[in-house]
């Protein structure tokens, strides 16, 4: 099995590089589309601005390797940014289109009057949304509450609510903190950070195909 | 939310060390030692300052860097002598997660802005190393405590705030290494101020003082070093491994000071769950 993590140049990617050969996974950084449209899966990681990020896929021409890969069926994840990246549109500094592979937006936390730190940096908990889907996904042996790691400033609203996975509070703003859509799945926190129990979640992602 | 307990390791080549207001450096061990230790004792975060960076090769800590980076899976935030984008580069790819940039930023203050850009907001922290003024007055200085930058505190933390960092990294000089708690009133002053993160860094002696930087201070993380490193100690001190690696002579000459208690991550985190602080536990 060979993972390809897509270098779109913005984002840290040796973390998840990092968790991947802690696993003992094939796995390689690359932006060459013949490479990641060979591999088994693939993760989209990503920290950074949303229109840069579109811009270099485009640039990289990307776009399509990752619409073909997904509709092939094979295990896709997106990290963080890679999460976002996935729906339809985000208002980060403008507005920009997104991969449109989920429909959804992405917003800035933001509190009426109240302020609150942005960027949200650190632990919170995932909560479930539906048990069913939670124990047929890589969070199946996950608690439900579990503490995971945080840095994002930007949240999705997913328009298909079945495929929420997991919930998050921040500052009084729910949101979908990650998501399972057929072979889609993506979390807004960062698996690689998140102590035994994110690497956990890689483990089970990789044993599900 | 929760408030972060972050780990602070001072690196100076091969070594973890330790020192009073940044200076008079112990050797207590090898740092992936007590990285790996307070990982599996539930930090929630890693901070490395590699505290004489422009005078040594950085070899070692890249080194450091990497070995952590394999097996320890929570964010790693390294520091020191970090003066240039490729600088920047060059430890994330070592296998950082985030920097913290002080004399460079001061000198340079647009690296903050470009670096925020290349590598995302949160890659980029601020560290401010303040010392009180007889007037009052807060000053920020750089090289661990050593020079002055003219800079007063609130305004320059404004400054890194809108030059677009993720967090910043508050240590009083004064306090650090002395076991009396943090400055409160200088984390307050920044964070009632600004609305990105604040980490308040320097004088933790027991998990009151940390308890009382968040209630009073407002801060949304803590940084720990002394209180950690000595409990590590205490424990593993007859561990072959470790009575041949560091120096820890003071330590069993009760040389510790009266004021730091040796206390573990859990044994903090603990106190601040059992006193309602929204930790991770």
């Amino acid at each position: 099995m060979k993972i390809a993590i897509i270098d779109y140049q913005l984002s840290n990617l040796f973390s998840i590089k990092h968790a991947l050969d802690y696993l003992q996974v094939d796995s390689q950084i690359t932006s060459d589309k013949s490479d990641i449209a060979d591999s088994d899966a693939a993760i989209l990681p990503g920290v950074g601005a949303f229109g840069d990020a579109m811009k270099n896929l485009q640039n990289l021409e990307l776009i399509s390797v990752i619409k073909e890969f997904t509709s092939s069926g094979r295990p896709f994840m997106g990290v963080c940014l890679g999460m976002q990246l996935l729906f339809s549109q985000s208002e980060e500094f403008g507005n920009h289109k997104g991969l449109d592979l989920i429909k959804g937006q992405v917003r800035k936390f933001s509190s009426k009057g109240k302020r609150i730190k942005v960027p949200q940096i650190g632990w919170n908990q995932i909560l479930q949304k539906d048990k069913q889907l939670w124990d047929n996904s890589p969070f199946k042996n996950t608690l439900p509450g579990e503490f995971m790691y945080f840095v994002h400033s930007f949240y999705v609203t997913a328009g298909e609510t079945n495929a929420i996975l997991s919930e998050t509070i921040y500052e009084d703003i729910r949101y979908c903190s990650a998501i399972l859509s057929n072979n889609i799945f993506a979390t807004q926190f960062h698996p690689e950070k998140s102590g035994a129990e994110g690497i956990k979640i890689y483990k089970n992602w990789l044993s599900l195909k | 939310m929760t408030h972060r307990i972050i780990a602070r390791l001072d690196i100076k080549g091969p070594n973890l060390v330790k020192g009073i207001h940044l200076e008079g450096l112990r050797v207590l061990g090898k740092p992936e030692d007590f990285a790996k230790y307070y990982y599996e004792n539930g930090a929630d975060e890693l901070l490395y300052m590699d505290v004489v960076a422009s005078l040594y090769n950085r070899n070692s800590l890249h080194d450091i860097i990497s070995k952590t980076a394999g097996d320890i899976f929570i964010p790693l935030t390294v520091g020191g002598g970090i003066r240039t984008i490729d600088d920047i580069r060059a430890v994330l790819r070592s296998g950082a997660d985030k920097v913290s940039l002080n004399t460079a930023a001061v000198k340079n203050p647009s690296i903050i802005k470009e670096a925020s850009r290349i590598f995302g907001s949160s890659t980029i922290a601020v560290s401010i190393e303040a010392i009180k003024q007889p007037d009052g007055k807060y000053f920020s200085y750089i090289d661990n405590g050593r020079e002055e930058t003219g800079l007063e505190v609130l305004e320059w933390a404004k400054k890194v705030e809108s030059l677009g960092a993720g967090e910043i990294i508050i240590t009083s000089v004064d306090k650090e290494g002395t076991g009396e708690g943090y400055d409160i009133g200088l984390t307050k002053m920044i964070s009632q101020n600004i609305s990105i993160p604040v980490v308040a860094c320097g004088g933790a002696g027991s998990p009151d003082d940390i308890y009382r930087i968040i209630t009073e201070g407002g801060a949304d993380a803590v940084v720990v070093a002394s209180m950690l490193h000595y409990d590590f100690v205490k424990n593993h001190a007859n561990t072959n491994n470790f009575i041949n690696e560091g120096n820890i002579e003071f330590l069993k000459k009760g040389l510790i000071f009266s004021k730091i208690e040796p206390v573990s991550l859990k044994e903090i985190k603990n106190y601040l769950k059992h006193k309602g602080v929204s930790i991770r536990y």
